[in-house]
């Protein structure tokens, strides 16, 4: 063993006792009940209504979001790509500066908008159009996804595109491409590898996330993450908990891989 | 004599408060194989994408076969580009590279696959259609990009440095590669380069460029031989310039010394430079010579042997085929012929304008 070996000691630590065993633990209540028998019935409750309800509605809200995070952040990113790198580093700021401030305000500072007597309410009284149903909405939670997730996704976009050699566009030019011609034949191709790692990094906090649908869906609108999180903290039911866990990790797994298989060049992408 | 193909009038351009180019004129034949050659920073690149259509001037005109085309944007124009770092398309094929140009022009399959095959022939690649260009070498990504270029048929193709990133065997290999497909194709040539040995080699006419200015224009022969400055003098090739005056017609003082030479209407006992190739130097007994010297370096550089030369305070730099050991005394003489004459500037403006005024 050399010494170089050695230096991965700590973290080789750190990851076995916080990484590799809670998830042995995971799957050890994802099949077993409680009086510690192998079961699948943990992991098949995902099939009951409510809670495969929940798990399309995520599935859904997720793939929603993160098509409206790609749309408002590739343009943007193209933009920022074609800008001096004085001027980028200040409108990145502006964008990175709000994940500065904490998640769970930054949400609940929406709730103070949507609320039926919030800002925005207020403000249609004002004009005197009746106030609307904003909060406990599916599309209440969809925008705090795309809130928060948006940087996520502006980043590698931003990322990809800065790699992409002006020369090579000119080349596309040069040979006759009009510009919309070019960004979908040798832009839109060449920064695939930015859209798959935004893609993912907007998708799968989306589609676990329990904070969001909680503070902005009211009790009303359950996600498959506060199905997970009541299994735990009310219900304290910790096997159908890890159970639906391990089906949701599945999908994650899937998004992955599917995403993954667009990434030919392998960099970019997480998986 | 062919009619000009292009002409760029009094174009300018800054980028920011610094000056890349200033009122340049130039023209070029239909058919010729035109170098812009100068140091980093001269302008040559940014001529060369104003031509192309990626850098809009400040001012000026650019004429394409009678038709001002300053502001149609690269794809309305009937020339192509062979980018210094070949600007392959990495995500499709060698193929698909080649036919992008062709497609966007709507022609048939079968006439893109024929022409492919074509191009791919003349750059010597055959069966390289399904190949990615991150799989070829640098000189096939090249000769990719040229293909890719050509394969449009267009009228006039620009070359940015296209061999810089190239080794040196590989680049003179590409050097006769390129004149081959000039003569082939019929297509006008223009070419940027650094390097005066390939400007040397291929051009029909090279225009030597510093600071935004034309320095001199003409063909390889005149460009060497007969130097319009210093700067032209000291980037082409090696050689020895030195302050001199001129007596009178066709006799200078160098040195404290008078040589024989060429040159008329320079005045009398005007100050001049004077620029002497090193191959022009004959190394002679010393009382043989016109003036006298000691050989100081010796170095063998295969076809011939390079000196250094200290005669009456000057370091003359000396190719020849004979030999002179180090501490020699040695006579030098320069036939008349050799001797090339310059107008001496008088302020580093001048100097950078050069000709143009």
């Amino acid at each position: 063993m050399n010494k170089k070996k050695l230096l991965s000691g700590p973290y080789l630590l750190w990851s076995i006792s916080f990484i590799l065993i809670p998830l042995a633990m995971i799957l050890f209540y994802g099949f077993t009940n409680s009086e510690g028998q192998f079961t699948f019935e943990n992991v098949l409750a995902i099939g009951t209504a409510e809670n495969f309800k929940a798990l399309c509605l995520s599935l859904i809200l997720s793939v929603i979001s993160t098509i409206i995070c790609l749309v408002l952040a590739y343009p943007l990113a193209m933009m920022l790509s074609n800008m001096k790198i004085n001027q980028t580093s200040f409108i990145v700021l502006l964008f990175i500066l709000p994940m500065w401030m904490n998640f769970l305000l930054r949400t609940i500072a929406w709730q103070t908008l949507l609320e039926k007597n919030g800002v925005i309410n207020q403000i249609l009284g004002f004009f005197h159009i009746p106030p609307l149903q904003l909060i406990n909405t599916p599309a209440a939670i969809v925008l705090g996804m795309v809130y928060n997730f948006l940087p996520f996704m502006v980043l590698p976009l931003y990322n990809a595109l800065c790699k992409i050699d002006k020369d090579v566009i000119f080349a596309a030019r040069d040979l006759g491409a009009t510009s919309f011609y070019t960004f979908r034949k040798i832009i839109f191709p060449l920064s695939l590898p930015g859209v798959i790692s935004g893609i993912t990094m907007v998708f799968v906090p989306a589609l676990t996330t329990f904070v969001i649908s909680d503070l902005l869906g009211g009790s009303k609108i359950l996600l498959i993450g506060n199905v997970i999180d009541r299994q735990f903290q009310q219900g304290s039911n910790w096997h159908v908990g890890s159970g639906l866990s391990l089906v949701l990790m599945i999908f994650i797994l899937i998004s992955m891989i599917l995403t993954g298989k667009y990434d030919k060049n392998g960099q970019g992408g997480l998986f | 004599m062919s009619h000009n193909l292009v002409t760029l009038t009094d174009i300018s351009k800054s980028f920011g408060d610094q000056l890349i180019l200033d009122k340049l004129n130039l023209s070029i034949r239909e058919n010729e194989f035109l170098t812009l050659l100068g140091p980093s920073g001269c302008g040559k690149t940014t001529t060369l994408r104003i031509l192309g259509g990626f850098e809009a001037p400040d001012s000026g005109q650019v004429i394409f076969d009678g038709q001002d085309i300053t502001n149609l944007p690269p794809n309305k124009r009937n020339l192509n580009t062979v980018f210094q770092k070949y600007a392959l398309f990495s995500h499709m094929n060698i193929e698909e590279n080649i036919a992008f140009g062709l497609k966007i022009s709507g022609k048939s399959s079968a006439y893109i696959k024929d022409k492919v095959k074509y191009a791919l022939k003349l750059v010597n690649l055959d069966g390289y259609e399904n190949r990615l260009p991150d799989s070829l070498s640098g000189g096939q990504q090249q000769r990719v990009a040229i293909a890719r270029a050509i394969v449009n048929e267009p009228r006039l193709l620009l070359l940015d440095e296209p061999l810089g990133a190239l080794d040196l065997k590989l680049r003179q290999d590409m050097q006769y590669e390129l004149i081959r497909l000039k003569n082939e194709l019929g297509i006008t040539f223009i070419y940027v380069t650094h390097d005066q040995e390939e400007a040397l080699t291929m051009s029909d006419t090279i225009v030597v460029m510093n600071q935004g200015y034309i320095q001199q224009m003409g063909s390889p022969e005149d460009i060497y031989n007969e130097p319009q400055n210093a700067f032209v003098a000291d980037f082409i090739g090696e050689s020895n310039i030195i302050s001199g005056t001129m007596l009178e017609d066709k006799l200078v003082e160098i040195l404290g010394a008078k040589f024989p030479c060429v040159d008329i209407g320079f005045g009398k006992n005007k100050p001049v430079d004077v620029v002497i190739r090193p191959e022009d130097v004959d190394l002679l007994a010393p009382e043989e010579g016109t003036i006298q010297g000691v050989v100081t370096h010796l170095l063998f550089k295969g076809v011939h042997y390079e000196m250094e030369v200290q005669a009456n305070g000057f370091e003359w730099l000396v190719h020849s085929t004979d030999m002179f050991p180090v501490g020699q005394k040695v006579g030098i003489h320069v036939n008349p012929f050799d001797i090339q004459i310059m107008h001496k500037p008088e302020s580093e403006d001048e100097e950078a304008i050069g000709i143009n005024e």
